[in-house]
């Protein structure tokens, strides 16, 4: 008891960041979420027990449509952390947070908005370094994510995922999905010893199996981003 | 203490129940002490693969709520002293199966015999998550096509992940069963090859069980292949894998391969 008298600390406040997928529902929503079933379909588990985003910007819809989209979202196991380019007459106390720092709306909602704009550039610039070394294969149905580099021993195996915020180095065989520069960063690259991906991507561009170049499958290849195109090159 | 051994796959249809079967007789017949518990409740099979669905009084579900001791509800087996089942419930519900419950019961099997062996039902859900949930070791069956390779991968993480070994931060010991292995197929190039195969998984071959139609009169009759027709190639390979899994070392061949092909596979360290 003593010792919790003495020994009194101020409240420790702490920022972290996280990487969350953002998802931008296109009118009408029928149409948008039997695509989004279809994708879900195909990975098992894609959206579970990750941060989501919603983006809304552009979409000319009422409180009652964003809360019966979010209500079809959470049918489908998607939980929706907050949400992104709305208007203030949007959010509400039952709805999702504006995601720049869970304030209730409120008229002054405009330099939040931009202040979260701001966000990712100053975190590609920041550039973190907390790289990961796996020894292990990473096996379907697993991922692994991480804001730095991500290394390899082993293969990713098909239904795997590595999502990084800088480069992947895979000294095995990818066969599952690799996800480099997720935060926005386009200088990330992709290296392995195999390439048998389903799909590669970087800073958002992707390329999925049936895109990548026919002489590039079963090669050491590095991957890496020029202007808008993800281009590729065999390692000797 | 026994050994707990987890026959898994994931996917079903692959031979779990089959291996199951024939590993724990031929484990029997070497004398060692064997029980096959089932663990896919409403679904069970085993009893029928073992020639016992006569014979079922109690079963798993009926210890784990202690309605029946585990010694009534175990079987032995009519042809061999040492091998006895433990059946699963076909009527009750598979939410039964308690944490707590199974624990308790593969406790006390692990005290009274060598081998506990579990037969998995398929998929990822609660029962195959219970019953691999105790295991020391696991057998991961897989047959060569790329659905059976993928989900047995799955499987392979969630042995790493959610058993009480791995929570403890110790290594499962994993042994990969090729099963169903069709050498006419393999040579006319429409099967995956064992090399790409173990490549994918990376875990130690335990055997290559060739396919063939034994399997099917064997449980047509309710006996495990390794002792309805001990001298067919199945069952040869089933007795082998056996004797893997109690450290013996003794090279893997592919069924249907030329002589001058098993030379790679004789410094290949199987279990």
């Amino acid at each position: 008891m003593t010792e919790v008298l003495t020994d009194t600390q101020p409240i420790r406040l702490k920022g972290r960041s996280y990487l969350a997928l953002v998802l931008s529902p296109e009118l009408p929503f029928d149409d948008w979420l039997e695509r989004l079933d279809n994708l879900a379909a195909r990975s098992a588990g894609f959206f579970l027990r990750r941060p989501i985003v919603l983006n809304v910007e552009g979409l000319d819809i009422d409180r009652p449509q964003l809360r019966g989209l979010l209500s079809q979202l959470g049918k489908r196991d998607v939980r929706i952390m907050g949400i992104e380019g709305a208007h203030a007459s949007l959010l509400g106390s039952d709805i999702p947070p504006s995601l720049a720092g869970g304030l209730p709306a409120s008229d002054i909602e405009a330099p939040d908005e931009n202040a979260q704009n701001n966000k990712p550039d100053e975190e590609t610039t920041a550039a973190p370094n907390t790289s990961v070394m796996v020894t292990q294969p990473v096996r379907s149905g697993q991922s692994l994510i991480s804001e730095g580099d991500v290394t390899v021993v082993g293969s990713v195996a098909s239904g795997a995922e590595v999502i990084a915020g800088g480069s992947i180095h895979v000294y095995g065989t990818i066969r599952g999905r690799v996800v480099a520069g997720s935060m926005g960063n386009t200088s990330a690259r992709i290296f392995c010893r195999k390439l048998e991906a389903e799909l590669v991507s970087i800073a958002g561009y992707y390329k999925t199996a049936e895109d990548l170049e026919l002489e590039l499958r079963g090669r050491a290849v590095q991957l890496w981003l020029d202007d808008d195109s993800i281009l590729a090159e065999t390692l000797t | 203490m026994g050994n707990v051994i987890v026959v898994t796959s994931g996917k079903g249809g692959v031979g779990k129940t089959t291996s199951t079967a024939a590993i724990g007789a031929a484990l029997a017949q070497r004398n060692e002490k064997v029980v096959v518990v089932d663990f896919d409740v409403g679904l069970r099979n085993l009893d029928l693969v073992m020639g016992a669905e006569r014979r079922v009084v109690f079963d798993l579900i009926n210890v784990i709520q202690g309605e029946a001791k585990l010694s009534q509800s175990l079987i032995r087996d009519k042809r061999l002293e040492t091998l006895f089942l433990l059946p699963a419930s076909q009527t009750r519900d598979k939410d039964k199966l308690t944490p707590e419950g199974v624990e308790r019961v593969i406790g006390s099997l692990k005290k009274a015999f060598d081998w506990v062996i579990c037969d998995s039902p398929a998929g990822i859900e609660s029962g195959a998550t219970m019953a691999m949930r105790h295991a020391d070791a696991a057998i991961v069956v897989t047959n060569p096509e790329v659905s059976s390779v993928r989900d047995s991968d799955r499987i392979i993480g969630l042995l790493d992940a959610k058993t009480v070994k791995a929570e403890r931060g110790e290594t499962m010991e994993k042994h990969l069963l090729l099963n169903r292995y069709d050498p006419g197929r393999a040579a006319s190039g429409d099967m995956l090859n064992v090399d790409d195969m173990l490549e994918i998984l990376s875990i130690p071959l335990l055997g290559i069980i060739p396919e063939s139609t034994d399997v099917l009169r064997a449980s047509n009759i309710g006996a495990p292949v390794t002792l309805a027709n001990s001298s067919s190639a199945t069952a040869r390979a089933y007795v082998e894998a056996a004797r893997r899994l109690t450290g013996e070392t003794i090279p893997v061949t592919v069924p249907g391969e030329k002589r001058s092909f098993f030379g790679k596979f004789f410094g290949r360290k199987a279990a």
